[in-house]
């Protein structure tokens, strides 16, 4: 199997591998989405505690932990690139990082959402959402460097190397804020108790794996354009009917 | 000839790097100005309020450290990239993790130190009390330390590009977090009468922790930079 | 003893030059020729290991220059267009801290001996920056003086130099390679070692 995982590896032939994977990916993601969001706001009975506005979490928790995740298979993929010189590796780094970054985002935005119904405040610093603020700076530096150098050899090294380095730190980061919320006290995000309803646990699933299948999908359509953009110059590029026919009209 | 040993070579770079700034010594100083206007500016902000000002002391003093080490970040290899002494390091002959350990130790000396031994007289300005004052300058010398080290493998990522010292600080800063977090609890522990211990000791560990590490990061960081 | 074989470079998103391949053995003397931009100073930089080569290896005494690390480093010295002293200190100051970080310990005497047959008498301790651009050079150069580096990289060494200047670097480097060094340079002006035939690589 060695022998094609390396052919694949070439981004030339990972190209088509790459596009003939997307529908594979889009249209589950989109159906277990539709699911997802029937059953979270459909099925699932009101919480004693939150009623209506817990619903969110069905949006909240799924993002926050593709956000890590994502992070960790970005710097997984950067270390993969810098070790060993693939440029492929690199491009799926940093196909991964907006998506990343935008997950981060949303799992703030959703955070603030259900705590405005239960603290009254849009924003509380709560152990995990400041976490997650700290995970998107991480996310946008890790883009601004690479926008910031022209070489695009250097620019995938020493992003592979910030996102080494800021993966060692997430979990320093992150024990470090848990203890300085719970040192101030500070409101923590909770269910009411710790055994969910069946419906809500399957609406949970459904939606974090559609988010899943949501990312490999539109990761797969951004590295298919970065390497049309890194290996424009190319003869098997220019062979491609997209860019003949670009070049007809 | 003679061959210098890693002690050698550490040496040689610092009091390089020292007689360099002493020659030069606006520089150092621009650091420290910039820290005491920035704690300065915080009671004009908020107002004068000495209870308040008190509470905050001890995070005022630390955000300002950290800028001021964000903005002196980018001095520590430009200068030598540009007039092409960087290229030569990287070939020396020993280890470039202890040239790097060199010019890290060089830059606290002229950034860190000096914020570290203003610190105190900008906490009496904020009305801390003598222990609180103490146990500041501890951690500060602990920390700033840090803040160096870590700043250094961003300044390594970042030579030569736009965007300066903006962008060091944003990959950085997040980094630095966890210092800020533990430097300002360990002067709110003994302000509240709590032990200080997990603090210093979890900063030690970090301490530690960037010195095994960041040098020989660096190294690979200019190694990249300077293909 | 430094054996390059299949050497390719890629700068950006083009190609430099491929398939290079040559030796350079004790005594001799090499210059790269080619137009600008055609490589020349990748080469040079390729070979100080700054670069990693798209294809090919380099060898120094049998040993891969990536595996060799400081072992090579310490047995070459690189000398490129920037001149690589600082302004504020003096020539001195310089010539002795550049050869402490190339791994030698220079005492004044030696430091001011060669400083001084590279024509800087009487200007060892003036500050960097108020000497011209050729003495700037005399003082980079100064380095080849010190130290027992048996491969010497230069890249466009004669730049601002006065004829004299010239005449004494061919000079230094005839010793050099009578001392069993070598040298590989690129050069927009003639460089003419008398006794020694110097060796062309021309970059396409």
């Amino acid at each position: 199997m060695a022998i094609n995982w390396f052919k694949y590896a070439a981004p030339a032939t990972f190209y088509g591998l790459a596009g003939k994977m997307i529908p594979y990916f889009a249209w589950p993601a989109a159906i277990l989405f539709a699911a997802g969001i029937y059953i979270g706001f459909f099925v699932a009975p009101t919480d004693a505690v939150q009623s209506e506005a817990y619903r969110i979490i069905f949006i909240h928790v799924p993002v926050s932990i593709l956000s890590m995740f994502i992070y960790l298979v970005m710097a997984g993929y950067a270390a993969l690139g810098l070790i060993f010189n693939t440029r492929l590796s690199s491009m799926m780094a940093t196909a991964l990082a907006p998506t990343g970054a935008l997950f981060a985002f949303v799992a703030l935005w959703t955070g603030a959402l259900w705590g405005k119904p239960m603290w009254g405040a849009w924003w509380v610093w709560d152990a995990r959402l400041t976490s997650e603020l700290i995970l998107l700076f991480l996310y946008l530096g890790f883009i601004a460097l690479q926008a910031s150098i022209d070489d695009p050899r250097r620019a995938d090294r020493a992003g592979a190397l910030l996102a080494i380095v800021g993966s060692v730190n997430v979990p320093i980061i992150y024990f470090s804020v848990k203890w300085w919320n719970t040192l101030h006290q500070g409101s923590t995000i909770k269910f009411s108790d710790t055994s969910m309803h069946i419906a809500m646990k399957q609406a949970l699933f459904v939606m974090l794996a559609a988010c899943w299948l949501y990312v490999i999908a539109v990761t797969l359509v951004r590295v298919r354009s970065i390497i049309l953009e890194r290996e424009r110059n190319t003869q098997w590029v220019s062979e491609l009917e997209e860019i003949r026919a670009g070049e007809q009209l | 000839m003679n061959q210098l040993s890693l002690f050698g070579l550490l040496g040689l770079v610092i009091r390089r790097d020292l007689l360099l700034a002493m020659r030069r010594r606006a520089d150092v100083l621009t650091t420290l100005v910039f820290f005491v206007m920035v704690v300065s500016l915080f009671p004009l902000g908020v107002g004068p309020e000495p209870e308040m000002l008190r509470k905050m002391a001890a995070g005022v003093v630390w955000v300002a450290a950290l800028l001021a080490s964000m903005l002196s970040l980018a001095r520590m290899f430009s200068a030598d990239y540009l007039d092409g002494t960087l290229e030569q390091m990287l070939l020396v002959p020993q280890s470039l993790s202890v040239l790097v350990l060199g010019k890290i130790v060089a830059h606290w000396m002229l950034s860190g130190l000096p914020l570290v031994l203003m610190a105190p007289v900008l906490g009496l300005q904020f009305g801390m009390s003598f222990q609180g004052l103490w146990v500041l300058v501890i951690v500060l010398l602990l920390g700033t330390p840090v803040l160096s080290m870590i700043g250094a493998i961003g300044a390594a990522l970042t030579l030569g590009l736009r965007g300066g010292g903006v962008l060091v600080s944003l990959l950085v800063l997040p980094l630095c977090i966890p210092v800020l977090i533990f430097g300002t609890g360990a002067v709110d522990a003994v302000n509240t009468g709590m032990s200080i211990t997990p603090h210093v000791a979890l900063l030690g560990a970090m301490f530690l922790l960037a010195l095994v590490f960041s040098p020989w990061v660096t190294a690979q960081a200019l190694r990249i930079s300077m293909e | 003893m430094l054996e390059i074989s299949n050497l390719a470079c890629v700068r950006g998103d083009h190609q430099l030059f491929s398939g290079l391949s040559f030796s350079l053995g004790t005594g001799e003397l090499m210059q790269v020729q080619g137009e600008n931009g055609s490589g020349k100073t990748s080469l040079l930089r390729t070979l100080c290991g700054f670069m990693q080569p798209a294809a090919g290896e380099i060898r120094w005494g049998g040993r891969d220059v990536h595996e060799l690390g400081e072992e090579y480093y310490a047995e070459m010295i690189y000398l490129g267009h920037l001149n690589a002293i600082k302004d504020e200190l003096n020539a001195l100051e310089n010539l002795r801290i550049s050869a402490g970080l190339a791994g030698c310990k220079v005492d004044e005497k030696e430091a001011l001996a060669a400083l001084r047959r590279m024509g800087l008498r009487r200007r060892e301790h003036l500050p960097v920056k108020v000497l011209s651009q050729g003495q700037r050079r005399r003082v980079a150069l100064s380095r080849l003086l010190v130290g027992n580096a048996r491969l010497w990289i230069l890249d466009e060494p004669l730049t601002a130099l006065d004829v004299g200047a010239v005449g004494l670097m061919q000079e230094l480097i005839g010793e050099h390679l009578s001392k069993g060094g070598m040298a590989i340079f690129t050069t927009h002006q003639p460089l003419q070692v008398t006794g020694v035939e110097t060796r062309q690589l021309t970059l396409s």
